[in-house]
């Protein structure tokens, strides 16, 4: 059995577009292009016009099928909540069983098959790590998200020496009251942002929680959805409910927004393919766990940095707004500050920014206006794609503010304390 | 002249990659918010006056059907390309050109967003009034083709009220100049009021030069519950005539409260038939003493329940019981026919017993709700038309509710527009005198019958369901 729905199961979903247009106001693609076919009402026509036989899944049809960053902006603002996100995924799908993966989709093995291919990331190679994809396994979300040629004109993070997996061993003891926690890092935490997840382990242990931490974790799917491929992200729902099925954990922690989304969201769109315990955004657990009193209750420090957080359309969408927000108030160390436009997609989208890296990043750097009249030198977020492409957008600007892992911060304010 | 070369020469004007004959984009352009499709032949996407003017000129001269789409959200039917032929986008045409805070004027072009406009004119302390409920999408130059209105339209008007002038291309490619920058100006025929709300059908506007006002320090927003229909609906003649113009006097009746009822937990008294939405603005310190009047003024008129909002939060939540209507009604049935009738605002009553006694008489779930203050009454009739015979009984009962409409001075579309939705209801408002009159304008402007044809007035149109909705 597929995991996902198909285009025909979405039929009735697709008839309760009313067509009013109001997607056109929250669709940052749209917002860019100005084209009906960018938006969510254009896209319900077109996939409505694919199931009558109206039109074939031809080459315009598929690109304006590849203009969506699948944020759920249209979905949440529909006064009919249609999800268009989740019908363009079955679109996207659709087009890949009938005319085989995208050239993007086909990225990871042609980088490692294609002398010429390898060639262009060696050019880039001021910017990042050519080792980077030697450190990643091909199944990862990151190989798909960011192929050569997009990584050319991006600046990356330093890529660690040492992974998630090899800082951390799989389980860490905690009290015997108190449940096992299990913790999905999803690739970008595990290759390049492990102190993120480091930190995330070390607060669980502050609350003397076990931590399970499966080794035989993949990737989320996320990419893989974002690109059509089907039978990918089904082999790796099945292996991540595998990771974690002799776990016996009380609920499954994630750090990335993105991972979320795949594992609350898309993995249970069709039954048989549900975790049995709860999958819970770490804001929210830690908010649940009362830390945002702790953290108000530590003396303030003399000099704040001033921070300002970014929404992840992944958590916004799932209605994790004020959480995030609620933490970083209480920091003693920092002064927080709403920036206008938190909410606005980043633009990276999955595999989005290698589709159409340019749209991307004009998508992106709308950000940039709000961020400045913030006065922000921090900008924390809760989804490592989007603190990657944030600190590209900021990099490009040449603006001298740092973007973080709400995590990360929260970890300085306890840890910097008790040293 | 054969289709692929017309196609070049549309291409030689916008450039290849803002021309389209492909099946995809031919759909994606087929349909506005009535939910009808009408394929067009060619979708082109203007960025500039002497663009449009060059590609007018040559759908003149080629006898091609020709009509300007802005967000494609109207709901009557006037960006549907029901004969084919071209779409001319103007999304492209999105530039906000001049704010100017001494004269007071904005200069837009077509393409702007309603809402954008207002965001950008707040931050300097000014105002554009006009609110349709669909601002953060519509565009300026389609708020000027049907002459939006919006709940603030009972203090501050309508579009027409804002524009000073126009850049209009007209079918036969020429680009006129209608009004200025000026609030007065008599200098010959006002075509500036012609062409807003004519529909796209007499030419496409390019540039639009838009009046501002100051914008008010505050407004404070109430919640009033009434026993009755009648009662909410004298309180709106009450309110008036106590000399108080509110900037918003929005009502839901007893249908609507429980259609939003169905949908979410409702805080209102049991018993509530009616609910008024009443907004003041103003000096700050002016607003306590006008709300505290207004409900002085209404109290003897069986009011249940009033709450005034005291922070953005509570206003909000009272806007969102009005919000809360649109999207429930589907609960009640599949079909739904939107009409935005008006009537004098001291008949509102008269026409909401009419209303329910249609209702009763057809058997047929009408949710009424909309702006009581200036009369526009958004009506619902609610169906399921697969059920046999569906289709002529609404025909019936949107028939009686026209019929009553104009008989109490009122008229079939206060905001919305004809199009070729109401087409066939307009001969029972206007005389054929006056008809034909209109029809002699759109005649002698475009003799050819390219610009938006087959909208406004009524002709054989061929309403085909779209083969790829299911319904």
């Amino acid at each position: 059995m597929a995991i996902q729905k198909t285009l025909e199961e979405y039929g009735a979903q697709l008839a309760q577009c009313v067509r009013c247009g109001a997607c056109q106001a929250h669709c940052p693609v749209y917002l860019e292009t100005g084209s009906e076919g960018s938006v969510a009402r254009g896209k319900i026509v077109l996939a409505a016009s694919v199931l009558a036989g109206d039109i074939d899944l031809d080459e315009r049809l598929q690109e304006e099928i590849s203009l969506c960053l699948m944020c759920g902006s249209c979905v949440t603002k529909c006064p009919n909540q249609v999800p268009t996100d989740a019908i363009v995924a079955a679109l996207r799908r659709r087009i890949t069983a009938d005319q085989g993966l995208s050239p993007i989709g086909k990225g990871v093995a042609a980088l490692t098959g294609s002398p010429t291919l390898l060639k262009g990331v060696l050019r880039g190679a001021g910017l990042l790590s050519p080792l980077l994809f030697k450190k990643i396994p091909a199944t990862s979300g990151l190989q798909l998200r960011f192929s050569p040629d997009n990584l050319k004109e991006r600046t990356l993070p330093p890529i660690p020496d040492h992974h998630l997996f090899a800082r951390l061993p799989e389980f860490l003891e905690g009290q015997p009251d108190k449940p096992v926690i299990g913790f999905f890092a999803g690739c970008a935490i595990t290759y390049l942002y492990p102190a993120v997840g480091e930190a995330l382990v070390r607060l669980l242990q502050a609350f003397g929680y076990p931590v399970s931490l499966p080794k035989n974790q993949g990737c989320c799917g996320m990419p893989a959805l974002s690109s059509g491929n089907g039978p990918l992200l089904d082999k790796l729902a099945t292996a991540n409910l595998a990771a974690f099925a002799d776990r016996e954990v009380a609920c499954i922690l994630t750090a990335c927004a993105s991972c979320h989304g795949a594992l609350a969201g898309h993995y249970a769109e069709k039954d048989g393919y549900r975790f049995d315990v709860p999958i819970v955004d770490i804001h929210a657990f830690l908010k649940q766990e009362g830390i945002i009193d702790q953290l108000s209750a530590l003396p303030k420090w003399p000099q704040r940095q001033r921070v300002t957080y970014h929404d992840p359309c992944h958590l916004r969408t799932q209605g994790i707004t004020q959480a995030p927000r609620e933490l970083l108030r209480a920091l003693p160390q920092l002064e927080y500050i709403e920036m206008a436009d938190a909410g606005l997609c980043c633009g990276l989208g999955g595999t989005f920014t290698a589709a159409h890296p340019e749209l991307s990043r004009a998508i992106g750097d709308r950000k940039l206006a709000g961020l400045e009249a913030s006065g922000a030198t921090l900008i924390a977020s809760g989804c490592p794609g989007c603190i990657l492409q944030l600190q590209d957008i900021i990099n490009r600007a040449g603006l001298p503010i740092r973007a973080v892992h709400t995590l990360e911060l929260i970890h300085q304010a306890i840890t910097e304390q008790h040293g | 002249m054969p289709n692929n070369q017309i196609l070049q020469l549309l291409k030689d004007i916008v450039g290849a990659d803002n021309v389209s004959s492909s099946i995809a984009d031919r759909l994606t352009h087929s349909f506005d918010a009535t939910q009808q499709q009408f394929l067009p032949d060619i979708v082109v996407h203007a960025g500039t006056a002497d663009e449009v003017s060059r590609i007018v000129r040559l759908a003149n001269t080629e006898r091609i059907p020709i009509l300007p789409r802005g967000a494609g959200s109207g709901f009557t039917g006037g960006s549907l390309p029901i004969k084919g032929g071209i779409v001319l986008v103007l999304t492209r045409m999105n530039h906000i050109l001049e704010i100017d805070t001494e004269n007071l004027i904005a200069i837009v072009e077509p393409g702007v967003v309603t809402g954008r406009l207002q965001q950008a004119v707040e931050k300097l302390g000014l105002f554009y009034p006009p609110d349709p409920a669909s601002k953060d999408f519509s565009t300026l130059g389609g708020n000027i083709a049907e002459c939006a209105g919006g709940p603030r339209c009972v203090k501050y008007g309508v579009t027409r009220d804002y524009v000073l002038g126009l850049d209009v291309v007209t079918p036969a490619g020429d680009l006129i100049h209608t009004g200025g920058r000026t609030m007065k100006n008599v200098v010959g025929y006002d075509l500036t009021r012609l062409f807003v709300g004519s529909e796209g059908t007499l030419g496409i506007v390019t540039r639009i030069i838009l009046r501002l006002l100051p914008k008010p320090e505050a407004c404070k927003t109430m919640l009033v519950a009434f026993a009755t229909i009648d009662g909410a609906a004298q309180a709106v003649s009450a309110i008036i005539r106590g000399k108080i113009i509110p900037t918003t006097l929005e009502f839901m009746d007893g249908s609507a409260i429980d259609c939003v009822r169905k949908a979410m937990p409702l805080d209102l008294p049991l018993g509530c038939r009616a609910v008024l939405i009443i907004e003041v603005d103003g000096d700050r310190e002016a607003l306590d003493g006008q709300a505290r009047k207004i409900l002085e003024i209404i109290r003897p008129l069986g009011v249940l329940e009033s709450r005034i909002a005291e922070t953005p939060e509570e206003s909000e939540a009272i806007w969102k019981v009005r919000r809360s209507i649109s999207p429930s009604l589907r609960r009640l049935n599949p079909d739904k026919f939107n009409e935005d009738i008006v009537v004098p605002r001291s008949k509102v009553p008269d026409m909401i017993r009419a209303l329910e006694a249609i209702s009763t008489r057809y058997s047929v779930p009408i949710v009424n709700f909309g702006h009581a203050g200036d009369g526009n009454i958004h009506v619902n009739v609610m169906v399921n038309l697969a059920e046999s015979g569906m289709e002529n009984k609404v025909q019936q009962a949107l028939n009686d509710i026209f019929r009553t409409t104009v008989a109490l001075g009122g008229s079939v579309s206060g905001e919305h527009g004809i199009g070729t939705a109401k087409a066939s209801f307009i001969g029972m408002e206007l005389n054929p005198a006056t008809m034909a009159t209109m029809q002699a304008i759109k005649k002698a402007l475009d003799p050819n019958n390219i610009m938006n044809p087959g909208k406004i007035f009524p002709e054989a149109v061929s309403e085909t369901s779209p083969s790829s909705q299911p319904s």
